[in-house]
């Protein structure tokens, strides 16, 4: 209709005509979402602040509203659900803190490795580092309650250096406590002991990840790399070469082309791969339902085995839903956290980086 | 897109229309009560529906045949279902409103699902109502009504390998019968690669010194954990752990006690008749002697561990499943069940039966009556599981500050 018309703005009148149209083609995606997400979200946020114990339907006339008796169980109620709620949540920070940044700079590591040119074999470095991703988590998982038995491989290729290696999925004490207890703090001191949150003092948030949920990290590590690594290749590849070459010119080395010219273009895949790291890390579930089950001493107890546990053990649906959904408060206030600490500060947005400095630019919307 | 608020609109739009079609209609009502309550009364042949949590093939096949036989015999249709993970398949079968007729539901989950109206009451009317052990009416016994019959039940007893046994030079005099006892043949057990007596660590073993000095978590209704007959026990396992005649399954690599002891890791364990399937299959030259638990201070004790036949209350056809339930729980077809998969029969009138055709188990099944079960109020399980993940560090624990912890815990539990 207006496609001659150059000069008219895109804006209301175009849109209005299309949108009938828009709004028909997009109804079947809407629906399925609807049926698929938004509902069984809602049904969840529902059971959240109600009385469901898992009989018949959420919605019938026997269930009832409570408010936020099941947040402030788990939040505040300060008996055995809090304190299970503050172990797993301390077991997942712990787990995250640890996995993300590994498997970032690991999968970043791998793509500069097997992206080069000059490497042999590319392909099959690739596929090798590619492959524990494509793998069932749960077969790898299998596979690492084998390896790191008390008497499998692992310890039996670290008798062979005369190390004696834990007794790892059945160790539930935590990595920073023996590092500590090794420069000889191993009694907790009385401001920390005494005080925490979650019921959980400070001293226990200090744990570290357990030797138990340690195997788990590296597992996590292991099988995630990969995926990211697939990432990084890509945009690597999708960077002009040219800009590396100026770089060159200019004189810039090789860690400094990295540093300063090809990581600061790779910034929006190090969001996505911080993102997704972040949300898979805080939903892990299926290694500890196949692998430890939150044993040894409730070390590998997470926020969504917890909320599986509360849910189909104990029929505490409602106390299950609430902590999905503060798992889900979780992960979006620490996305936008990050989202936070790599935005651009120093330049101005990217669309319009050609432009001459603000105080020079022209009125709005005026360019040509 | 630029604008996401048209979008966004629509998208809760579509949502609330949703939810308020579906809260509106009748799609998540169940309002077919009426209806099934006229089933229930009417007679005829019927469909019903029994899943089970199967240990493994022998069990699918004997709980089938079972089942099909007294299908022919009445002319109703039963289907068995082998559940992969039963308390998720039930879990869905209770919320969708339609759950199988029967169902196997152990000890420790019964309340849960008895307190949010999902089993029906039907023991207390089954003509062999008062044939079970009493222990076992009491685990399946929520708010005074006796939910759901005990379907088998196991105990634990002292498992010892005759070569380790022999070898030390012990014979049938030396069975301990006190922890006196028991401490010195675990001593004289141990040797350098091998440990007197492993067992795990968590409540389902330990409990039963606690029962053996007389201990509970639960008396009355209110909670007795931080006794000092608990204590008492707690301590002569701290001891013995800390002789090394006893160690627990995490400190010698194994995840349970049935494996330490096939690897020969341990002399002894601690365990229920189900480690018989564990050492046929995995650890078949292993030669060994089951041996009732020793006294403690109060006499002798073990603990016991249950399952039911479990029968909806939404189930339709609760006169033929309620049937069907009589018919396998009879001492006849508890023996096939004996036969077929290990477990012991739930009815005392089975115990001679048991003992003349398995002499081997005779110590786990005569301790059916000095065993006790563990405690199945709603809530208790998950400070059970606390207890056990504390138990973990008993070796160089504080077993007072365990026990007064895990008292508070259940104090609050039980309300």
């Amino acid at each position: 209709m207006s496609l001659t018309s150059g000069r008219r703005p895109r804006g209301k009148r175009v849109r209005s005509h299309e949108a009938g149209a828009g709004w028909l083609f997009t109804a079947p995606v809407l629906v399925v979402l609807g049926l698929f997400l938004a509902l069984p979200v809602g049904m969840a946020a529902w059971v959240s602040v109600s009385n469901w114990s898992g009989a018949g339907s959420p919605f019938s006339s026997d269930v009832s509203f409570v408010g936020g008796a099941n947040y402030s169980e788990l939040l505040a109620g300060g008996g055995l659900v809090t304190q299970d709620f503050g172990t797993a949540l301390r077991n997942n920070l712990w787990y995250v803190l640890l996995v993300v940044p590994t498997q970032t700079v690991l999968s970043l590591g791998l793509a500069v490795l097997v992206g080069r040119q000059a490497i042999r074999g590319r392909g099959f470095f690739r596929t090798a580092f590619y492959f524990p991703s494509v793998t069932s988590s749960v077969a790898i998982t299998v596979v690492f309650l084998f390896l790191f038995g008390a008497s499998g491989s692992v310890n039996a290729a670290l008798a062979k250096l005369s190390v004696d290696g834990p007794n790892w999925f059945n160790d539930p004490r935590g990595v920073l406590h023996l590092l500590l207890g090794a420069v000889g703090l191993d009694q907790a001191p009385e401001a920390l002991a005494s005080s925490g949150a979650l019921g959980v003092s400070w001293w226990e948030w200090l744990s570290g990840p357990s030797v138990a949920m340690s195997t788990l990290i590296m597992l996590a590590v292991f099988t995630t790399s990969g995926t990211f690594m697939l990432l990084f290749i890509a945009a690597l590849q999708n960077i002009p070469s040219e800009v590396n070459e100026a770089a060159m010119v200019d004189g810039a080395n090789a860690w400094q082309r990295f540093r300063r010219v090809t990581l600061p273009q790779l910034r929006p895949t190090l969001f996505t791969v911080l993102t997704l790291g972040l949300i898979g890390t805080w939903q892990v579930f299926d290694q500890i339902y196949v692998g430890t089950q939150g044993d040894p001493a409730k070390t590998t107890v997470t926020p969504a085995y917890l909320s599986y546990t509360a849910s189909f053990q104990q029929q505490n649906w409602g106390q299950g839903a609430a902590i999905a959904f503060i798992l889900f408060a979780i992960i979006i206030v620490f996305t936008i956290l990050q989202r936070a600490a790599l935005r651009e500060r120093t330049t101005v947005p990217r669309r319009k980086r050609y432009v001459v400095p603000a105080s020079a630019r022209p009125g709005e919307g005026g360019r040509p | 897109m630029r604008s996401p608020r048209p979008l966004a609109l629509l998208a809760c739009l579509a949502t609330l229309s949703l939810t308020a079609a579906c809260g509106g209609g009748s799609g998540f009502e169940s309002d077919e009560a009426p209806e099934q309550q006229e089933t229930t009364a009417a007679a005829g042949p019927v469909s019903l529906q029994v899943m089970i949590g199967s240990s493994g093939p022998a069990e699918t096949d004997a709980v089938t045949a079972a089942v099909d036989a007294w299908a022919s015999e009445t002319g109703n249709e039963v289907e068995v279902i082998a559940a992969t993970d039963l308390n998720q398949q039930l879990s869905q079968g209770f919320a969708a409103g339609s759950p199988p007729d029967v169902f196997y539901v152990s000890s420790d989950l019964v309340a849960g699902y008895a307190n949010n109206g999902s089993l029906l009451p039907y023991a207390g009317e089954l003509e062999n109502a008062g044939d079970f052990y009493p222990n076992l009416v009491e685990a399946f016994t929520v708010d005074d009504e006796f939910m759901c019959a005990p379907k088998d039940f196991s105990t634990l007893g002292l498992v010892i390998n005759n070569a380790s046994w022999e070898a030390a030079g012990l014979t049938e005099d030396d069975l301990p019968t006190t922890w006196e006892e028991l401490r010195d043949v675990a001593t004289t057990l141990t040797t350098g690669d091998q440990v007197g007596l492993v067992t795990s660590a968590e409540y389902q073993r330990l409990g039963a010194f606690m029962a053996q000095a007389g201990g509970a978590l639960v008396t009355d209704g209110a909670a007795t954990v931080d006794s000092e007959a608990n204590l008492e026990a707690l301590q002569y396992v701290q001891s013995m752990l800390a002789d090394g005649s006893m160690q627990l399954t995490g400190q010698v690599g194994a995840g349970w006690g049935g494996e330490a002891f096939g690897t020969g890791k341990a002399a002894m364990t601690i365990e229920g008749n189900w480690i018989a399937g564990a050492m046929t299959a995995d650890y078949p030259d292993v030669d060994y002697q089951v041996a009732p638990l020793p006294a403690g201070p109060d006499g002798e004790a073990s603990l016991s561990f249950t399952n039911c036949w479990g029968i909806a209350a939404e189930s339709p056809s609760q006169a033929a499943a309620t049937e069907l339930v009589a018919f396998l729980t009879t001492p006849e077809q508890q023996m096939e069940f004996a036969r077929a998969f290990g477990v012991m029969p739930s009815v005392e009138a089975a115990q001679e039966d048991f003992i003349s055709e398995f002499p081997g188990f005779a110590a786990f099944v005569e301790q059916g009556d000095v065993a006790v079960t563990v405690p199945n109020a709603e809530g208790v399980s998950t400070v059970v599981a606390d207890l056990n993940s504390q138990l973990q560090g008993l070796p160089d624990g504080d077993a007072a500050a365990i026990l007064s912890s895990t008292q508070a815990n259940l104090e609050a539990a039980l309300g």
